[in-house]
């Protein structure tokens, strides 16, 4: 039985008056890569919120295995432009980290020498890799990214996608992803989740086709990263109801 | 030496600029300039009370300002108070204070001090109350520096990193009555918000990192309250604003500087 790194029971989560998300059961494991999709508006980012503790929970209990390392990437990064901040000083938020790790850990995430730029004057891709690789310095038992392809062009997300697939091997950590995209999700996931303010299905993504127009759009170095996950919106998902 | 009220008027200057620098520069990246206006203009809510209750202004002060700024951290975070019930708060509690104020009979209140500092009369007693109001802020802030910019940066990934955006939230409300309370002697309760935020904004454009932010806003801040002393022996000025006008004039200084020299700099 592999160690339940966070586990949700009949979890409930409101934003305001309004429940965001309703009854839901979520449990993720070491080493297992799990993808959340769902349309606009689906909970998905308030239920991550919801893990990381961020957010209390209405109803429904969450618990964090003791002593567990997260590695957040959050959906965007945003802040005032009074605010001063070199790639090294957010990748010492929260911990200090010495001069050296933060060279690797800018070089293992594909973006060498930032460490002197200003974090408001990185490109959207840049700043995805940056913020992966503060993640991956604290060493995360699980990393939870939230929409990490947005802003990325499709090859570019691609690469990430690849990318998230090694850390794991790596690492052996957890990853749960947040994806709005419904057709696009990794091969590498081992479960996909349908959330539409709760979850309507959830299991091993069904690989439909090998989608040979997909490959040739993202060369032959991300093949076996992708495919095509079909599930698009061939069932009703009504309120409050199930599919 | 503390036998010259000079003296004592400069080191008040400098341990008010000292408490404001870290905090004024987290007030200016979270936005919350109004917030601390209210919190200010609650301290004469403060002062009214410290008289009624022939209690010390200091301690009326901090208080009020500790509850104001709690009550106006409760409502934001409730998604409640935004720009127009922030500013509804900080000029109610000004009117609510003065006319407090007013209805003490019998008490002789130099309202002006309280409004606009009072630097040159501090006395030894002010002085290290000022100091160590100055020093604990300081402190608070070294102590969570790290904590701080995290949950200022994005509390969501402050919460995964196991830092509660709250409390820090908190710490900062606690750092900003007990600046209130410091600042007050110095440059008076309408214009401590100008104390914090000015400052940082003058630094703003010279640094890189908030570590420099905080030391040249320091830097900013101590030289205006010195500079705001000269001017206001030299010209006969009121000395709470003398301050705030040369730290002013700083922030112009720094915005034209940094303009010639980007654009020296993009001709190569």
């Amino acid at each position: 039985m592999p160690e339940t790194l966070i586990e949700a029971r009949d979890l409930t989560l409101a934003h305001g008056s309004r429940a965001a998300i309703r009854q839901v059961d979520f449990a993720i494991t070491r080493s297992e890569i799990v993808t959340l999709v769902g349309p606009n508006g689906s909970g998905k980012s308030t239920l991550v919120k919801g893990l990381i503790g961020a957010l209390p929970a209405t109803s429904g209990t969450v618990s964090r295995a003791d002593g567990l390392n997260i590695g957040y990437v959050p959906q965007n990064l945003q802040f005032d432009s009074f605010f001063p901040l070199t790639v090294r000083d957010f990748l010492c938020l929260p911990q200090r980290q010495s001069k050296a790790d933060i060279a690797a850990a800018l070089s293992n995430a594909g973006v060498p020498g930032l460490e002197r730029r200003q974090l408001s004057a990185l490109s959207g891709g840049q700043l995805q890799r940056v913020m992966l690789a503060r993640a991956l310095m604290m060493r995360p038992d699980i990393l939870i990214l939230d929409e990490p392809t947005q802003g990325l062009d499709q090859p570019g997300a691609a690469a990430f996608y690849q990318q998230i697939a090694h850390v794991r091997d790596d690492l052996g950590c957890a990853v749960l992803m947040v994806s709005h995209d419904l057709h696009v999700v990794m091969a590498a996931s081992d479960r996909v989740l349908c959330l539409n303010g709760y979850i309507c299905c959830q299991g091993a993504p069904e690989v439909v086709q090998s989608a040979p127009e997909y490959r040739a759009l993202f060369g032959d170095g991300s093949a076996g990263a992708f495919a095509l996950y079909r599930h698009a919106y061939d069932h009703a998902h009504e309120p409050n109801g199930h599919a | 030496m503390l036998d010259d009220f000079l003296v004592r008027a400069g080191l008040a200057g400098i341990g008010t600029a000292l408490a404001a620098a870290p905090l004024g520069c987290f007030v200016v990246w979270r936005r919350m300039a109004y917030f601390s206006d209210a919190t200010a203009h609650a301290a004469i809510l403060g002062v009214a009370l410290s008289l009624s209750l022939q209690g010390p202004i200091i301690l009326g002060v901090l208080s009020t300002a500790l509850v104001m700024a709690f009550v106006v951290q409760a409502l934001v975070g409730n998604g409640l108070a935004q720009d127009t019930s922030l500013g509804v708060l900080a000029h109610s509690a000004l009117a609510v204070g003065l006319v407090a104020v007013s209805f003490l009979t019998g008490v002789r209140v130099d309202l002006m001090g309280y409004l606009f500092g009072d630097i040159l009369a501090v006395t030894r007693t002010d002085l290290a109350l000022i100091w160590g109001g100055a020093l604990a802020v300081v402190g608070l802030m070294a102590w969570r520096w790290q904590r701080l910019l995290t949950a200022t940066l994005n509390p969501d990934l402050a919460q995964a990193s196991g830092i509660s955006a709250r409390v820090e939230g908190m710490i900062l409300m606690l750092s900003l009555a007990l600046t209130v309370a410091v600042a007050i002697k110095a440059v008076g309760a309408l214009l401590i918000g100008a104390l914090l935020v000015i400052p940082p904004a003058a630094a703003r454009p010279l640094v890189r990192t908030p570590v420099s932010m905080a030391l040249v806003t320091a830097g900013v801040g101590v030289t205006a309250a010195l500079g705001g002393l000269l001017c206001s022996l030299n010209f006969d000025t009121p000395t709470g604003p003398s301050i705030v006008c040369v730290a002013a004039s700083m922030f112009l200084i720094s915005l034209l500087a940094s303009r010639v020299f980007k654009r020296a700099l993009a001709q190569g």
